[in-house]
């Protein structure tokens, strides 16, 4: 019983600190948060909808362990998503960056909740401007 | 009456849209090294470890950088287009030879020698059995120049002309078509601007 508790107690907390690497690697606690928030700001290319933070795919190990390498050398967030970017294309950052090309993207879920409410207001409008007493329409009129 | 006929309009428009892009790649992603100068290096020759090739070595000259490695099985499917256009005698091939995925642990900490030698083995294996197209081959243990390079899947193929400048990139096994249509007129470009 007790093993079985240590063995869900492990389980339960092996995954949310560590992700896929097998040990931190930084012994730093900030270097590792640091680590860890680039590793899920980088795009997995072998497996596109994965970040490196949670790929298991050789590509991704080898750019966590390059995003590890410019970590130790000093390297700031800034060069190190130019380093990639310079590589792989703006497709290795997971969230799009917002650019001319990008906007309709970024744009899009309000542009969509913008059209959704128009369209409704345009529906509720016109349907209560109809007489109560609607022949055509006897369905609505008369509820 | 009009009206019923918008969400018929809304459904072609739709169709329109799947359509066009049942036809699209939407696994090639674009190179943001096209037009930019090829990254540089200096690795281990396959062959021979203790000798090192670098790309300074093919300056002014243009060439061909295949990334493959013996795991690859769509390198294999490539293998004989790449020996057809090593028989061309175009331009030189350079193999970069790669592990599938660095031979390193996490902390960067490259692997025995034992296992970086019978990895190197089993590339020189597929070369003498298949026939070899490189004119020089590479190895690169930790994909330093693989990751300079973009590369995310094997096989991936550079062009790179006299400048050192990256003039096309095809990501997925060649063949003879994609060589006339993609490869040819711009290796034919740049020579006829450059002399």
């Amino acid at each position: 019983m007790r093993a079985f508790l240590y063995t869900l107690m492990l389980s339960l907390w092996l995954p949310a600190a560590w992700a896929i690497d097998p040990a931190p690697a930084f012994e730093d606690p900030a270097l590792q948060a640091r680590y860890e928030r680039l590793a899920r700001e980088l795009r997995c290319l072998q497996c596109r909808s994965e970040t490196i933070a949670d790929s298991n795919a050789s590509l991704a190990a080898d750019l966590r362990r390059q995003l590890r390498e410019l970590i130790a050398a000093g390297k700031t967030d800034g060069e190190i998503m130019q380093y990639m970017t310079d590589r792989y294309g703006d497709y290795v950052r997971y969230r799009p960056p917002l650019a001319p090309r990008t906007v309709l993207l970024w744009a899009a879920p309000a542009l969509f909740v913008v059209a959704g409410i128009t369209a409704a207001v345009v529906v509720i409008l016109r349907k209560s401007r109809l007489p109560e007493d609607d022949p055509v329409d006897p369905g609505l009129g008369t509820s | 009456m009009w009206r019923y006929l918008i969400p018929v309009g809304i459904f072609a428009i739709l169709i329109a849209f799947f359509f066009a892009g049942l036809g699209r790649d939407k696994e090639t992603l674009p190179s943001p090294l096209i037009g930019r100068p090829a990254p540089e290096f200096t690795l281990p020759r396959l062959e021979d470890p203790t000798e090192l090739v670098s790309s300074k070595d093919f300056a002014g000259r243009k060439y061909l950088v295949n990334v493959w490695g013996p795991w690859c099985a769509a390198c294999y499917d490539e293998h004989p287009a790449l020996l057809e256009i090593a028989r061309r005698k175009v331009l030189p091939i350079v193999g970069l030879t790669v592990p599938q995925g660095a031979l390193a642990d996490q902390q960067g900490k490259p692997l025995p020698l034992e296992d970086v030698l019978e990895e190197m083995q089993r590339g020189l294996r597929w070369i003498s059995e298949l026939g070899n197209p490189y004119d020089v081959t590479v190895f690169d243990q930790m994909w330093t120049t693989a990751i300079d390079f973009g590369v995310y899947g094997a096989p991936e193929t550079f062009l790179i002309d006299e400048e050192g400048v990256v003039v096309h990139k095809h990501v997925g096994p060649i063949d003879l078509t994609v060589w006339e249509r993609d490869f040819m007129p711009k290796i034919n470009a740049s020579r006829s601007a450059g002399g």
